[in-house]
């Protein structure tokens, strides 16, 4: 047997992959990437890029916090395409059990050193006029951002063939291997260690991965500037979103520094097909015109959909694949896949070079659930 | 219904037969520069038809209205390259 070409090769041009390839080619591993079809055109291109601490359970606040303070390090490198807008978070209160979750959070952020401020309803309706009136309040989360991610996915990409790795785009992954990849059109890549990043299509190339397709519609308007100056979260979000199985709309929405603004959210399963879904989408609107009387008179430019990666626990994949120790997983990060692909990078390279990462990876091994047949 | 109506676009008051377009309001003043590309390059109407959105000026404080599709009324705030 001969020595393999390279040291690593990615699975899929989509921020995590291009993340990972990246930070192995840092390392100085040389780096393969394939991607079937363009780089960041997957769940990258309908993720909002919204750089989020989450207080989900403690490992989803490592993990974004973590790679949250990556990004942060990485920000003055970013190119201006990539439209870095640190413009802060605010979780939106509507009731008083809502409220009871603002306090509940800031509780959990202050003690975990994250900078959090909790605004009364003067406070709010203040720091985004366009709320509805009547509503209780919020949390502002002030170190959160926002990006346009397939311009970071590309970003990530340039840095590793700058770095020496080898990129092939339109060429889709046939099969894994035990010493590689083989691809539709025959040909074979042969790497030390082969990364599965190919989000929800990861299943497809590797069995036994529990990942599901969710599916989520986007809504970008026209340029309204001032319309909004924070990513705005409904609190009711974490009832909806957190539902492993009847379809949900939540309010989520952002400005972008085009003073575009970018709306969602929807969650789907066991739809597998890309179509805008009128019911859905209509649905997802109007919960965003409740909250944003004025969003009604917007126009909107255009809607699109994609795919979570979701897993049932709502953490990624991050580490060697049960069935072959060679294969590592970077793959299932629902909807927080454009924040925590930094920190997943930083902890599969640490993974394969064998180091002690900064972050306990225990909680994100593909090994702590059961692989199905 | 009266003969004419009165706007005012970029804070110059237009006279206008009842019935009027926005965008031949606009051009009545002169005005070729209905609005800016995201680039900064100078737009005005091409279609007339509603379609190409290239029209686009801010009417009575809304942003992105179509001015080949919007009738003239009276005391309508018109304001263009935005």
């Amino acid at each position: 047997m001969t020595a393999p070409v390279y040291d690593v090769v990615v699975i899929g041009g989509g921020i995590v992959g291009a993340a990972c390839a990246a930070e192995c080619s840092a390392e100085g591993l040389r780096v393969a990437i394939v991607e079937a079809k363009m780089i960041g055109g997957g769940a990258t291109a309908a993720g909002m890029g919204h750089l989020v601490v989450m207080d989900d359970s403690e490992a989803q606040f490592a993990l974004t916090r973590y790679s949250q303070l990556l990004w942060e390090d990485v920000r003055e490198e970013l190119p201006g395409e990539v439209e870095y807008d640190a413009c802060g978070t605010i979780w939106v209160a509507a009731d008083e059990e809502e409220m009871g979750e603002v306090e509940r959070k800031q509780r959990f952020y202050s003690e975990r050193g994250v900078a959090v401020e909790v605004l009364d309803a003067r406070a709010l309706a203040e720091a985004e006029p366009n709320l509805r009136a009547g509503l209780v309040g919020g949390l502002r989360v002030a170190g959160d951002s926002v990006i346009y991610p397939p311009c970071a996915a590309q970003f990530f990409v340039d840095r590793a063939l700058q770095r020496g790795a080898a990129l092939f785009v339109g060429k889709a992954v046939q099969e894994i291997t035990l010493d590689g990849v083989r691809l539709r059109d025959g040909s074979v890549i042969s790497a030390g260690v082969i990364v599965n990043a190919a989000g929800s299509w990861s299943p497809s190339l590797t069995a036994g991965v529990d990942v599901k397709k969710r599916k989520g519609h986007l809504v970008i308007t026209d340029r309204y500037p001032q319309f909004l100056r924070h990513q705005l979260v409904e609190l009711g979000y974490l009832k909806s979103a957190h539902s492993l199985t009847a379809d949900s709309v939540a309010f989520n929405i952002q400005p972008r520094r085009t003073g575009q603004l970018l709306i969602g959210s929807s969650r789907q399963y066991e739809v597998n097909d890309t179509t805008v879904e009128t019911g859905i989408l209509s649905r997802m609107l109007s919960r965003a015109i409740e909250y944003l009387p004025g969003l009604g008179k917007l126009s909107s430019l255009r809607a699109w959909t994609g795919f979570r990666a979701a897993t049932p626990d709502k953490l990624p994949l991050i580490g060697p694949a049960v069935a072959q120790p060679r294969l590592y997983l970077a793959t299932g990060h629902e909807g927080l896949g454009i924040t925590t692909s930094l920190g997943t990078a930083k902890l599969l390279v640490d993974q394969i070079v064998n180091r002690t990462p900064k972050i306990d990876v225990a909680p994100y091994l593909p090994s702590r659930v059961p692989a199905h047949g | 219904m009266a003969e004419t109506v009165r706007l005012v676009i970029n804070g110059v008051e237009v006279t206008m037969p009842a019935g009027s377009m926005v965008s031949a309001a606009i051009m009545k003043t002169g005005t070729s520069v209905f609005r800016r590309s995201v680039t900064g390059e100078p737009r005005g109407p091409l279609c007339g038809m509603g379609l190409c959105f290239e029209c686009r000026v801010t009417i009575d404080g809304e942003a992105h209205c179509r001015s080949c599709q919007t009738v003239c009324h009276d005391g309508m705030d018109v304001r263009t390259d935005e």
